[in-house]
């Protein structure tokens, strides 16, 4: 079920395995039959880990999503609550206990909190005066998710929106949990790099922790070499623009959680001669994406322009596959065909699929809107005219285009000026306040204090210097068969990849100046391996990287950095972790503020 | 040597021996005559309670606590209330099982811990009888009320009492009752006279074993210590054993006996096929195994049986014996005329010893077989199971001589049961009196025996086997210094400076020693200041958190709390203070702890928004002070409470000198008020719009003059009102008002739009007007779209533009020869660019 996990570098299965232990161990604590009350964020980030077969197997027979009021009627020995540690999920589990009781009397309850128990939390409980009616309260320390072989998630929503708005550095301690967590699995790493404010805070807590727990540290080999800390805001920019992969733009445009994504049905009937199309299916297509899938992990990281051929030249070998059966002669060989034919016909649905997606995707692209929409972003990024008020988002305002579209391209342009002037800042916020409603004074707020939008205060432009020195952008990109990182953005090459590319080579002592100007400290730190566990590098064996986003990473990151993994002279293979996998829209999304209005 | 097998005894195709543990340190006056006796299985503790009836408060009954080599470790007048039943819990607790109900633990050092009861009901009904028994989840307690009602505890830890479902026709107490773990469930079996149940936390359901006759009434059973296999006695003599699910029967046996027997208790080794039951009457021990065959040994004294994992000890007043089975590689070894390799190999090595050649003779018959590995084995793993360290040793010289003649031979395991022999030795010797086997000693871990070391306070002999052995110090040492330490701080006859030094040089900074641990052990001493002298240790700040809220110091316990990051701890430390403190204190607390403030500001956001605005104001944060109002303006249903708050946010961000928003803000209240009278005035449910689609709204009525007067008012900019007014006017096909609008003056979007708003809404006739009004550059563009291939042909060529000309080009169809024949030479000449 979940072998893709296993076949890349690092054997993430083992984390999810340790994952799958720990949770049948909590469901036996609970003899009897089971019902599970969800936390409906937890389902996705839960499938991940098991499915239903499993707790199936340990006797959960409902599930029901939390709601306040009465629970559902199931004739079980147990309720066990699923939750994060959050206290408007206590006052609905206080409310659901109160109102079972008067009913039966038998059924246990149980609370199972996810990631870490909190103190808070019980006290709320306590309180509401049903603490006591709880047989089990435990925790389930659920921080970094394997999302794919090479990506760990821990899907913490507002991990950016707590540190740099509200600076409440919960994430950033779960974070540390986390890690501590895989250097439990995966050796102590020896080497830690960083950048940001959050990255230093983070690798603090790392080091304590590690001298806290001295000594229990266990006996394993390193498996990572290296832990890069990225913060968000190192890097504004990137999540700012649009990805231009093939996974990046189905997130984009169709938004991809947990790994599913959802999608117009319309493409995907199952077209059989002689029926009539009026019973076109009207549930979203919903198809699961990793790299289990032979075909999504050859193309998934491709540039949209290059998906095409590559589709194409695997629909010619498929159907030449399928040709072999002519030349079958022998029983043998026919034998050896049909023992072929599942996988061939799987390769087949999966071409089948993605061919719908990409003429899906290629009905936006190729569009006016889509086109101008790119153009200004890659003048914003290539620096042209990004000190006057844009014509473009001055039109698409009057239309009334999405608020998070002018959000994005407000707060590029700022980025890439390094604020805006004062004229042209106010003139964009008043456009917005009027056309979209005063409430958003506080989203723009919002913007301001996590530095994405900003008046200019001095005059000196940095983005400029930063982006020749980390060449940001690259006139040739080759879109076809890339060269360089920057074809994940036709041109634009992330910052935070090229940050991490330095990093491996020449190293950051070469752009010291670049770092200075980018905020938040940058810091190197060591840790100490017990004896004997030094590594002995084989001849030509890659060294292994992995690479934390603080605060959320794109698909297109990832892209990056995968194709930095398997470029020949790099040396270094990546692994990717994040708090929360992000693209424009759900990130700027996150920051934004809506007062629910009381006026009809 | 000669005679290892002397005290050996045949049992169908098994061997049993009794080994004599200790000879008891003791001196039992009246033996074990008349008392309680609780004796822990792995070599643990004994507990004995002298008549434990006599209940005239003149002389109370005396509760005694022994090793298991007879070494006395506590002893004292029992002052509560008659006791049922003694037991010992995995961490060699002592639990005392009252009459009512109530249970009592104590340490081994016979100092009260602590005390639960099983139940209100039991204090008027009482208990009858009661058991204590082992499980995964810990110790359990199960009693049989005066009601007939059992209720039971499987964890005493983590207290849960359930009580079981009512046995029809059951009066009194039961005949006889076990207590059986099975698929994670905890169980009783039960027999009241013939009638036999298995009772679960919810069903009581009635059952007979195969091969059990109905009419014989069961009057003692016992389950083997892995809870896999039962044995039950009749009131006929009759003794049946089977696997514990009750579905098969492995042997029933008549011993002849009609008196029930004192004890019952299965004797079996892990993986043995031939396990066996041990029972005990007045004067006689019988060993009944699966081949019908029995073993008897007379018996003098009053003795105590205790299952163990591979065997039975027997206490008696005088001395301990274990009785097992001889494990099979010891018979191999030394069954008499054995060619086993392993006992060639001790022949040979005796020989080898003696400088006889014979030496040679044996060891080349073994390496003809190639069999040298397999003898070493056997001589190593026989060693293991010996008692007598001089039998140990000559099996391990053996393995070692026969190891010389190996080339790649793991000496693993020779040196592991070297070493660990040495420990097991250690801790058999009488003074320490841990009888452990081997066996068991694998089964219950190094860690658990360090523990029992520890609990038993031999420290230095822990930390001895501790470094001995290698274990890493936070599983080994760390710990012994540990409970040490927590040993320590309860000496009341030194000071605080005393121990705390004493502590510190000790422990240092041992890895894996937590000093709040400690500390919380000294405060519950009642010993404060050495508490707070022990936390300044703990490199921890986490775990300094919840003992300093206790000790009342909740400054220092907030920074701490900060310094760990665990936010979950700040917020606890937060609310505690929260109600400690008042306001103004609480407040200023905060304001030292940027941290803790944020968290707070946070935690109010979500649940107390008033509180956050105090918050705000005693900082001057006005900035956030105006957000707040105009958040709260959102949640308000009246407009005038609106504009209000809405007038305190202009306060407040022109006291924050943010100009911008106060005058957004002001702008927002004018156009509510301006919504607000057009809503009175023509019900045009403005109220709550932007500004934008406001304007849209009052368009869409017609009301040409208020939309154009917001426009103004509110300074919109020329171009998106615009855009506005032309989408209006298209949408309501109002042509004429267009034009007009059109001619009103010069557009600032251009006149591309108003060809385009025409087509979008298919009037050609309109847009056509346009075309001419379009700027040069756009003129082609114009053309096309309102599929004028001419006209744009037309202006392209003017233009002399080669790419328009392409767009042109690109929407002619094959019947334009003339038109694209023009085009082509056109582009001809058409400068390239």
């Amino acid at each position: 079920m979940a072998a893709h996990l296993s076949y890349g570098r690092v054997n993430l299965n083992i984390l999810r395995e340790a994952a799958r232990k720990e949770l049948r161990e909590f469901l036996d604590k609970c003899a009897g039959s089971k019902a599970i009350v969800w936390d409906e964020y937890l389902t996705g980030p839960f499938g991940l880990i098991a499915q239903y077969s499993l707790l199936k197997e340990h006797e959960v027979e409902k599930m029901f999503t939390l709601k306040s009021g009465r629970l559902p009627s199931a004739d079980v020995k147990n309720i066990i609550f699923f939750v994060r540690p959050r206290l408007e999920l206590m006052d609905i589990i206080a409310e659901n206990v109160f109102s079972e009781d008067k009913l039966h009397s038998s059924r246990d309850f149980h609370i199972l909190f996810v990631p870490r128990r909190s103190m808070l939390c019980e006290q709320r409980l306590k309180e509401q005066g049903v603490l006591g009616s709880f047989i089990n309260i435990d925790e389930y320390i659920l921080d970094l998710i394997p999302y794919d072989g090479d990506l760990l998630s821990m899907e913490y929503e507002s991990a950016f929106r707590e540190c740099y708005l509200e600076n409440d550095q919960t994430s950033l301690y779960h974070t540390a949990k986390g890690l501590m967590t895989l250097q439990a699995l995966y050796g102590t790493i020896p080497q830690i790099y960083g950048k940001g404010e959050c990255a230093r805070h983070v690798a603090n807590m790392m080091l304590r922790m590690k001298r806290e727990f001295a000594g229990s540290q266990n006996q394993i080999l390193p498996v990572f070499d290296t832990l890069l800390l990225l913060d968000r805001n190192v890097d504004l920019l990137t999540p700012l623009a649009t990805q231009l992969t093939y996974e990046g733009l189905i997130d984009e445009i169709y938004g991809i959680t947990n790994g599913y994504v959802k999608l117009p049905p319309e493409k995907f009937a199952q077209k059989k001669q002689g029926e009539a199309s009026k019973d076109l299916p009207t549930e979203p297509k919903k198809l699961q994406l990793n790299s289990a899938e032979e075909l999504y992990a050859e193309i998934r990281d491709k540039n949209f322009n290059a998906v095409g051929a590559a589709l194409s030249k695997k629909a010619k070998i498929i159907s030449a596959a399928f040709e072999e059966r002519h030349n079958a002669k022998t029983v043998g060989e026919i034998k050896q065909f049909v023992s072929q034919l599942p996988h061939m016909q799987a390769a087949r649905s999966s071409l089948a699929n993605h061919t719908s997606i990409a003429e899906l995707i290629k009905d936006i692209t190729t569009s006016e809107a889509f086109f101008d929409n790119l153009t200004v972003e890659q003048e914003f990024m290539t620096g042209v005219d990004t000190d006057k008020v844009n014509t473009y988002i001055e039109d698409s305002i009057a239309q009334k285009d999405p608020l998070i579209k002018i959000l994005r391209l407000v707060c590029m342009q700022s980025v890439c000026n390094n604020g805006l002037k004062q004229k042209v800042f106010d003139f964009y916020k008043r456009e917005i306040l009027q056309t979209y409603g005063y409430e958003h004074i506080l989203t723009l707020n919002n913007l301001e204090k996590a530095g994405l939008l900003k008046a200019q205060t001095s005059s000196r432009n940095n983005y400029p210097t930063i982006r020749k020195t980390l060449k940001l952008w690259m006139e040739d990109a080759n879109e076809q068969n890339p060269n360089d990182i920057s074809y994940v953005y036709s041109g634009y090459a992330p910052l935070s990849i090229r940050l991490t590319q330095v990093l491996a080579r020449p190293g950051w002592r070469s752009i010291e100046e670049v770092l200075k100007m980018l905020p938040g400290p940058h810091f190197e730190e060591r840790q100490q391996l017990p004896a004997g566990l030094h590594k002995k590098r084989q001849q030509g064996e890659n060294r292994t990287t992995l690479v934390f986003f603080l605060g959320g990473v794109t698909y297109a990151e990832i892209a990056a950095l995968r194709f930095l993994s398997q470029m020949e002279d790099s040396g270094m293979e990546y692994i990717i972790a994040t708090t929360k996998l992000i693209n424009g829209t759900t990130w700027i999304k996150s920051l934004m503020d809506r007062p629910e209005s009381q006026t009809p | 040597m000669a005679f290892i097998t002397a005290n050996w005894n045949p049992l169908g195709e098994a061997f049993y021996r009794k080994t004599e543990l200790y000879e008891m340190c003791w001196n039992l006056r009246d033996g074990l005559r008349d008392s309680l006796v609780a004796a822990a299985p792995y070599g643990g503790p004994i507990a004995l309670l002298r008549e434990p009836h006599r209940r005239s408060p003149s002389s109370r009954p005396q509760l005694e606590i022994y090793s298991a080599s007879g070494v006395s470790i506590a002893s004292f007048p029992w002052k509560s209330g008659p006791v049922v039943q003694l037991g010992w819990t995995v961490s060699d607790e002592l639990l005392c099982i009252q009459e009512d109900g109530s249970v009592l633990i104590y340490d081994l050092f016979g100092s009260f811990k602590r005390h639960f009861s099983m139940g209100q009901e039991v204090v008027q009904s009482q208990v009858l009888e009661a058991k204590v028994f082992h499980s995964p989840y810990g110790t359990g307690v199960a009693i049989v009320t005066g009601s007939s009602r059992l209720t039971l505890a499987t964890n005493i830890d983590d207290l849960k009492l359930r009580r079981l479902p009512e046995v029809p026709g059951l009066q009194g107490k039961p005949s006889c009752w076990v207590v059986l773990t099975q698929d994670r469930q905890t169980k009783v079996l039960l027999s009241n006279g013939p009638e036999l149940y298995i009772l679960d936390s919810t069903s009581c359901t009635a059952v007979c074993p195969p091969g059990v006759s109905p009419q014989d009434g069961i009057v003692h059973m016992s389950v083997s210590f892995s809870y896999k296999y039962l044995a039950l006695f009749t009131d006929t003599g009759h003794l049946w054993t089977g696997p514990s699910h009750l579905q098969d029967k492995m042997i029933e046996i008549d011993t002849k006996k009609k008196t029930t027997p004192k004890q019952m208790v299965w004797c079996r080794r892990p993986k043995s096929q031939q396990p066996s039951v041990v029972l005990m009457w007045d004067r006689l021990l019988l060993v009944a195994g699966v081949c019908s065959d029995t073993i008897q040994f007379p018996i003098e004294d009053p003795c105590v049986l205790v299952g163990e994992l591979d065997g039975v000890r027997i206490i008696s007043s005088t001395n301990q014996e274990l009785l097992q089975e001889v494990p099979l590689v010891c018979q191999d070894i030394f069954k008499i005329a054995s060619m086993a390799p392993g006992a060639l190999l001790l022949e040979a090595h005796r020989e080898y010893e003696k400088s006889s050649q014979k030496a040679d003779e044996y060891l080349r018959e073994i390496k003809e077989q190639s069999m040298l590995g397999e003898a070493v084995r056997q001589c190593v793993e026989a060693a293991g199971h010996e008692y007598d360290t001089n039998t140990q040793k000559s099996l391990l010289r053996a393995a070692s001589f026969g190891k010389c003649f190996l080339t790649d031979f793991s000496p693993d395991q020779f040196v592991l049961t070297c070493r660990e022999l040495r420990v097991l030795n250690a801790v058999r010797e009488n003074g320490v009196g841990l009888p452990l086997t081997h066996t068991q000693f694998k089964q219950m871990t190094l860690q658990v025996l360090i523990d029992r070391l520890v609990y038993r306070q031999f420290y230095p002999l822990a930390i001895e086997i501790c470094r001995y052995l290698k274990i890493p110090d936070y599983q080994g040492v760390s710990r012994v210094l540990k409970h040490w330490a927590s040993c320590k701080v309860q000496q009341k006859d030194l000071s605080d400076e005393a121990i705390a030094r004493a502590v510190c040089v000790k422990v240092g900074d041992s890895p894996g020693v937590s000093y709040s641990h400690i500390a919380a052990k000294a405060y519950e001493c009642g010993r404060t200041e050495l508490a707070i002298k022990l936390l300044d240790f703990e490199a921890r700040s986490g775990e300094q958190v919840p003992l300093l809220l206790k000790m009342k110091r909740s400054q220092l316990a907030l920074s701490k709390a900060v310094e760990s990051g665990d936010t979950d701890l700040v917020y606890t430390v937060v609310s505690y203070l929260k109600n400690e403190m008042n306001r103004g204190d609480f407040f200023m607390t905060l304001r030292n702890q940027p941290v803790a403030l944020s968290l707070y500001r946070q935690f109010c956001k979500l649940q107390e928004q008033d509180t956050l605005k105090d918050l705000y104001n005693q900082d001057d944060d006005h900035q956030e002070l105006a957000n707040y109002y105009v958040t709260a303006s959102y949640r308000e249903k009246r407009l005038e409470s609106r504009l209000s708050l809405l007038q305190s946010a202009v306060d407040e961000y022109n006291k924050a000198k943010n100009e911008f928003a106060a005058k957004a803000t002001e702008d927002e209240m004018r156009l509510l008020r301006f919504q607000r009278k057009l809503d009175d005035e023509k019900g045009a449910g403005l109220l709550g719009l932007s500004l934008q689609a406001t304007m849209e709204a009052l368009l869409a009525l017609g009301l040409h003059k208020q939309a154009e007067q917001l426009y103004r008012d509110f300074r919109v900019p020329d171009k998106r009102y615009w855009w506005l007014k032309l989408k209006s006017l298209a949408e309501k096909e109002e042509w004429e008002e267009l034009e007009k609008f059109s001619k009103s003056k010069k557009s600032p979007i251009g006149y591309l739009a108003f060809v385009d708003i025409c087509m979008k809404c298919n009037n050609k006739y309109e847009a056509k007007k346009y075309v001419s009004k379009v700027t040069p550059e756009q003129k082609v563009k114009a053309h096309l779209a309102v599929s004028d291939l001419e006209g744009a042909a037309d202006a392209a060529i003017e233009r002399r533009n080669e790419s328009e000309m392409g767009a042109v080009l690109s929407r002619c169809s094959t019947s334009d020869r003339l038109l694209i024949d023009r085009l082509n030479r056109a582009r001809a000449t058409a400068p390239k660019k």
